[in-house]
């Protein structure tokens, strides 16, 4: 029998693996990949609760699956421009390592 | 244990499993490679909850683009020492370590033991009734969701989200073009 909580506890599982693939990498790939391990675990939780949803007027609306929707699209956009950045920054740069990416620090 | 459980409890090994070797790996195209065989199970996790269209446009824009794109991205700023180390973890890895399983025992605990606790939710029902007819499946559902003109649905933000895509698109051929 599944309940609510698999889901939510899986996607808690996904969203710490890609919080600490986000936070302990070198290369800016990597931590990309991270983050789009954290919003896949989001999406998780949010189709979790719109399959569990009883709630009257929201369930009919299927509001989680939309959310869903939504994160995957500017998932995608952010996809695009952050690599856009990563392969303009190693043209100048000559590296990917974002501890020597101090364009920005004072 | 029926087979919905038994498929989820395989699924979620190897989601979990392929989420550990993307952040585990030490040649960082394998990262890559563990990262389509998360998406994949990702959107058997969407089959099992009634949500077909999400499952497929995981498939499509996950596995498919965003993928390609990091594989490609991957290419490009190739690194000479691809091959031995090319995913390294900085210095404070640890601290990373137990800052990510704070937040997920903090999330677990919040889910399963605290009186907030979402024991008492639903038992899983599908969508039911709207305003309009009862659509044939769910991909017609959310499309009726998307832009139907009559019904209740989400018409503003579809136009806004396809106003951030156009942005990201012109964004990143701006960012990434050579001078």
């Amino acid at each position: 029998m599944l309940t609510l909580n698999h889901f939510l506890v899986l996607g808690a599982l996904l969203f710490c693996i890609g919080l600490y693939g986000a936070l302990a990498k070198r290369n800016a790939i990597a931590v990309l990949m991270g983050i789009e391990v954290m919003l896949n675990a989001v999406n998780v939780t949010m189709v979790g609760f719109s399959f569990f949803n009883t709630v009257k007027p929201y369930s009919t609306y299927l509001t989680g699956q939309i959310f869903a929707i939504f994160i995957i699209t500017v998932a995608a956009a952010e996809a695009a421009v952050a690599l856009a950045v990563v392969i303009s920054i190693y043209r100048k740069r000559s590296t990917v390592d974002v501890g020597e990416i101090n364009l920005m620090k004072w | 244990m029926d087979l919905a459980t038994l498929l989820f409890w395989i699924i979620a090994i190897i989601l979990v499993g392929s989420a550990l070797l993307v952040v585990g790996m030490r040649n960082i195209v394998h990262s890559a490679l563990a990262l389509v065989v998360l998406f994949g199970m990702a959107s058997g996790i969407y089959l099992l909850l009634n949500a077909e269209f999400i499952a497929i446009v995981q498939i499509l824009i996950y596995a498919g683009a965003v993928t390609i794109l990091i594989l490609f991205a991957l290419m490009l700023t190739r690194t000479n020492n691809i091959s031995t180390n090319s995913n390294p973890t900085n210095r404070q890895w640890w601290l990373a370590a137990i800052i990510s399983t704070l937040v997920g025992a903090a999330i677990i605990f919040a889910v399963t033991l605290s009186q907030y606790s979402t024991v008492h939710a639903g038992s899983g029902v599908a969508y039911g009734t709207s305003a309009c007819a009862l659509p044939p499946n769910n991909v017609v559902y959310i499309g009726q969701l998307l832009y139907s003109p009559t019904c209740y649905s989400y018409v503003l933000p579809f136009e806004i989200a396809s106003l951030v895509l156009l942005v990201a698109i012109v964004g990143a051929i701006v960012i990434g073009r050579e001078d």
